[in-house]
């Protein structure tokens, strides 16, 4: 009776001050597909642990659905040249350890993830020459060259605030007990079963956050995450297997967000990696176009999952305003490629090796594409590798081709330098030409995004059309599934789960 | 005996020890360095990468990362998680619990159904009752557990929507949410050893039954439900007992797959979750913690076993 | 299982009929056993004769017939490539039993040798193979296996290595508890007396007599290893794609359970069948070797 009576006046109190209302706030519990690494944005490195820390630790700026860069911590910038950026913050922000969230933090926070042993963030902001704090709510970024990308890294990890003062004291124990400026703060975490967190009163957009704990649950099993949906112990999951989707459609307790990502799989081809890129698949082009021109990505996606995903001969996504329209999705044609062998002058069946990471999703994939290259007159032998073996097959160049996936990154570049550039560190097949190079260089100094799609226009012709270094087949879609009860969600193309605005009824 | 015991209990350590040589040995050979599977997508940076190693000591010859882990195992130290950064020896003593109540559940569970059912089965050999108890205990051996986990969750909890489908909550915060997240599993898992144990019952149960002790019980013209409890069962229990010392400790082993299916955080899934992730200073913890559970137990194997079969105590 | 079956004492020597014979004929009268039997064989007939018997090729696809159910061209259903699960089931015997007899071959040929040493050497020899024994029986065998496996590379015949491997100590137990037990009798003690020397004790006087719970332990060890086959299959580690096996049919199947469950049934009944039957048929012939149960 009384609580009753009470409610109407707690909602009035909770406009006025935010710390009220957590009391009546929902709690929500999310099923990741696996637990994240470590919580230290300097540290971490998984897709899964980006997803928690978007709503543990706020960065300097974010990306909109349509990929550009919104102001967070930071609310303006301002390039002074091509070399200086000049940031602005916001006022008023505090981290959950109650210090304040200033430009002196910015400059801790950036040489930290610049400096530190083991920093997998230095590699993004390596272009960061220096940090000056111009007055608490300014600071001033000078960069050793132009950097085109420089500004969409500090929507991700790298632009991620710390407080100083919990990270000078926890040193490289942080990830234990992250303190950042986030809407939600961190509780505690049991390794494998569960991270909570808890809203953070202070938040500088604290009213748009209507959720007292969230809790995310990592359940590798994609069966059992479903089943946890279903039977009311989680309230929003990832979907990672497209055969769950209808299903999921069918529940009408169920409703279902997808979104183009900004990742992608295809088929890495050695064309320079040791002996195994000795093979003709690995010499000769035309062999590997042949290989290209057999695969019906359509139907791929069609048998494997469900349709869902997009099919993609590039490795820059639709959903980017820099993806290169005129780069067509293959088309089968398996008169082509047989034509193609011919005239290599090669035997069939080519016997070719394909290493594929060990999951049913992939290895199905796997047989898919060995059943329709076989028809052009190849004799696919996959390799289904464990993951951890994989990549260090992948490194040290023990493959004749690999399927593999990137999850994405917002600026192409991301997508791109590290993968075809000859120094690119994540160019497992060794490809190289120094045209393609220059033009990635390039790229990456331009500001203007017509003239980069230009340039990478131009790469993609000789890298992919000519000297078809990869093949790029699907964009593959995030796909959340969470209970009609959830409203207000939407998902970017980046795929993180952003509670701002979402409500549980 | 004494001196026996004494011995046994020496001989533990080496056990341990060889088996740490076989786990560093069995590191070193395995595929995949735990840098590169550390650094994930973010394998960009090759200095970032050397940093690590060098941080791990992955840079140096393996017996001197084995002496800096002896030595570490020498003052109570597990080192640390490489994924995480969490101590081993903390991971271990959350983790620890959930599996030993899994698995007093699941033994339990077994007991229950075995013990009976190989009775049964030996009191009425080779009758309906024996294949009827042989049907369906040898149908709980010859289920694979994860097939069996997998249709458990699919019957009682997306269909019938009784029990939680995955997960575990702690018997401190809430025992019956506890027992609720836990019994399926708990069920799984039990359901393969009560096979064992019913089969260890019968043939105990067989063996006594044909005892001379037995006959002339049933010559003075004894019921035979008193022949069997009084008599038989008594004498046939003690094998029993011995063996489940020992399929106790298996059953911590069986609880890899199953705590896998049901996302329990116990030691199973700590351990399959480190060797995929190269994760080597937590198997090494776990696969020692296990050892010693497992050397205890099968000690304690071989102390009942001895008491029931004097003549070895010499031997 | 050395508890349950110890010879003690001399074997008694039958006069009325050869102790083959007797075995089997208490095996026929065990039905269940002849069951198992039956059944074992007609999986074996299965896997030999897959290329005839199989309706289909096990491995060709076919994009417009993905998960149909059950009917009269498919008796099981097809699989998420269109390829005929009852095909698959055939030929997924070979990978099951071949995976099951020779892990367990190579683990008694490995575990027996060491055990029967230990057993009549005893002292160091004894302690120093017991030691290895525990410290591999202390380690979760999926684990060995896994680590194996990831080790070896996935395939069928590293998870069959790995199950080997990790299947031999109990046979170095066995082994080694029933040379112990003879050590003491008063028949190898007089052989041993008459300057009989080790290895022919272990053939002609400890080998014969451990020769029936070997074969059982033998038969109930292959149903574990089946199981073991499918769980490293299953975990993605046995046989490899596109070749059928039941556990990567059922590692396939998990993600469509709730619109394929043809394509998780046959394969599990198959294991459960073949299994069940293993372990009839150790029963059977625990009974029918047993020499304490004489007379029956």
């Amino acid at each position: 009776m009384n609580a009753r009576f009470l409610a109407p006046l707690a909602v009035v109190a909770a406009l006025a001050a935010g710390a009220a209302q957590a009391q009546n706030l929902p709690n929500l519990r999310i099923g990741l597909r696996e637990d994240p690494d470590i919580m230290d944005p300097t540290l971490a490195r998984s897709f899964v642990g980006r997803i928690v820390f978007a709503s543990l630790c706020d960065k300097l700026f974010d990306i909109n659905d349509k990929l550009e860069i919104v102001p967070q911590l930071a609310t303006t910038h301002r390039w002074e040249d091509p070399k200086t950026l000049v940031i602005t913050l916001r006022e008023g922000v505090t981290f959950h350890d109650g210090e304040r969230m200033d430009a002196e933090a910015v400059r801790y926070s950036l040489t930290r993830h610049l400096t530190m042993q083991g920093s997998f963030r230095r590699g993004e902001i390596t272009d960061l020459e220096a940090v000056e704090v111009v007055d608490p709510l300014t600071v001033r970024l000078r960069l050793k060259q132009p950097s085109a990308p420089f500004l969409s890294q500090l929507t991700d990890r790298a632009g991620m605030i710390v407080s100083p003062k919990a990270a000078e004291a926890a040193g490289r124990d942080f990830g234990a007990k992250p303190v950042c400026a986030g809407p939600f703060r961190f509780v505690e975490r049991v390794a494998q079963d569960r991270i909570v967190l808890e809203r953070f009163a202070n938040y500088w957009n604290a009213a748009n956050i209507h959720f007292n704990r969230v809790t995310f649950q990592p359940i590798t099993d994609s069966t059992a995450r479903l089943a946890n949906l279903q039977s009311g112990a989680l309230e929003l999951i990832e979907v990672t297997s497209p055969s769950d989707v209808p299903g999921i459609r069918r529940d009408r307790r169920l409703s279902l967000t997808t979104v183009d990502g900004l990742g992608y799989w295809g088929i890495i081809y050695n064309v320079g990696n040791g002996a195994r890129a000795q093979g003709p698949l690995g010499q000769d082009s035309r062999i590997r176009q042949a290989f290209d021109l057999a695969i019906d990505r359509e139907a791929l996606i069609q048998v494997v999952y469900e349709g869902l995903h997009t099919p993609s001969s590039q490795p820059i996504p639709p959903a980017s305003p820099m993806h290169v329209r005129d780069l067509r999705v293959t088309a089968p044609n398996l008169d082509r490629a047989k034509a193609l062998l011919r005239e290599a002058g090669i035997r069939t069946p080519v016997a070719v090796d394909m290493m594929v990471a060990n999951s049913p999703e992939l290895r199905q994939a796997a047989e898919v594409m060995q059943s329709m290259v076989a028809e052009a007159g190849f004799e696919l032998r996959i390799v289904a590798t464990e993951f951890a073996s994989a990549l260090q097959a992948a490194v040290r160049g023990d493959f004749q081709t690999y399927l593999s996936g990137w999850s994405g990154r917002p600026d192409p570049d991301g997508n791109v330098w590290t993968f075809i550039h000859s120094r690119g560190a994540q160019n497992d097949g060794k490809y190289s030409n120094p045209e393609v190079d220059r033009l990635l260089d390039q790229s990456r100094a331009e500001s203007d995004p017509a003239r980069r799609t230009a340039l990478y226009a131009e790469a993609f012709r000789i890298a992919l059309s000519q000297d078809r270094a990869r093949s790029y087949l699907w964009h593959p879609k995030t796909i959340v599934a969470h209970t009609t009860r959830l409203q207000g969600f939407a998902l970017v193309p980046d795929g993180l789960i952003r509670l701002q605005g979402v409500r549980l009824r | 005996m004494w001196g026996w015991l004494l011995r046994r209990l020496g001989q533990i350590i080496p056990t341990l020890l060889i088996l740490s040589v076989l786990i560093f040995a069995l590191q070193q050979l395995m595929p995949g360095d735990p840098a590169i599977i550390m650094a994930g997508e973010e394998r960009g940076d090759p200095q970032v990468l050397a940093e690590i190693r060098a941080e791990l000591m992955l840079d140096r010859p393996i017996w001197e990362q084995y002496g800096a882990w002896l030595w570490r195992l020498l003052h109570g130290d597990l080192g640390f998680s490489w994924r995480i950064r969490q101590p081993v020896g903390e991971l271990i003593l959350e983790k620890l619990p959930v599996t030993l109540q899994l698995g007093l559940m699941a033994f339990v569970i077994a007991v229950v159904i075995g013990v009976p059912a190989g009775i049964v089965s030996a009191a009425y050999r080779d009758r309906p009752a024996d294949w009827a108890a042989n049907g369906i205990a040898l149908a709980g051996i010859s289920t694979p557990n994860f097939w069996l986990g997998i249709m458990m969750i699919l019957l009682f909890s997306v269909n019938l929507g009784w029990l939680p489908p995955s997960g575990y909550v702690p018997i401190t915060e809430d025992w019956r949410q506890s027992l609720a997240t836990t019994i399926m599993p708990a069920f799984v898992l039990g359901g393969g050893i009560a096979g064992v144990f019913m089969r260890h019952t019968r043939a105990a149960m067989i063996g006594a039954l044909g005892q001379d002790y037995v006959r002339t019980a049933r010559a003075k013209g004894l019921p035979e439900k008193v022949v069997i409890t009084r008599h038989a069962l008594r004498n046939a229990l003690i094998p029993v007992v011995t063996l489940a010392t020992i399929e106790l400790g298996r059953l911590l082993a069986g609880a890899v797959l199953t705590e896998q299916i049901f996302s329990i955080p116990g030691f199973g899934k700590l351990i399959v979750d480190a060797v995929f992730n190269r994760d080597y200073p937590v198997v090494q913890g776990v696969v020692v913690v296990t050892a010693l559970i497992f050397v205890t137990l099968s000690l304690i194997g071989d102390l009942l076993y001895m008491a029931i079969n004097p003549r070895l105590r010499a031997a | 299982m050395s508890a349950t079956a110890s010879p003690t004492g001399a074997p008694a020597i039958p006069r009325a009929e050869s102790p083959v014979r007797r075995a089997l004929r208490r095996f026929l009268r065990h039905r269940l056993a002849v069951l198992g039997l039956i059944v074992v064989v007609v999986f074996v007939a299965a896997a030999i004769l897959a290329p005839w018997i199989a309706p289909y090729d096990p491995v060709a696809t076919s994009w417009s017939r993905i998960r149909r159910p059950p009917s009269e061209l498919h008796w099981f259903g097809t699989d998420e490539n269109g390829r005929d699960v009852f095909s698959r089931v055939l030929w997924g015997a070979r990978a099951s039993l071949m995976a099951g007899a020779l892990s367990v071959t190579a683990a008694l040929l490995l575990g027996v040798p060491f055990g029967l040493l230990a057993g009549l050497a005893g002292g160091w020899v004894d302690t120093i193979i017991s030691r290895i024994t525990d410290a591999m029986l202390s380690v979760p065998f999926l684990i060995l296996a896994i680590a194996l496996a990831a080790f070896l590379g996935p395939a069928l015949e590293n998870a069959m290595l790995a199950i080997a491997i990790s299947a031999s100590p109990i046979f170095v137990r066995l082994a080694r508890g029933m040379a112990m037990e003879a050590r003491a009798t008063e028949w190898v003690e007089a052989a041993r007396s008459l300057g009989n020397p080790p290895w022919r004790i272990a053939l002609v006087h400890v080998l014969p007599n451990i020769v029936p719970p070997l074969l059982v332990q033998a038969t109930l060890s292959i149903a574990e290893a089946i199981i073991a086959e499918a769980s490293l299959s299953f975990l993605g580690l046995g046989q490899q794609p596109p070749n059928p096996s039941w556990g990567s049919m059922l590692n396939a199947a998990q993600r469509f359970l709730t619109q394929a469950p043809w394509m998780a049934i046959y394969p599990g009944l198959a294991i459960f069948l073949v299994v069940l039957a293993f372990n009839l048929l150790g029963d059977g012939l625990r009974d029918a070797l047993d020499p304490r149960a004489r007379g029956r």
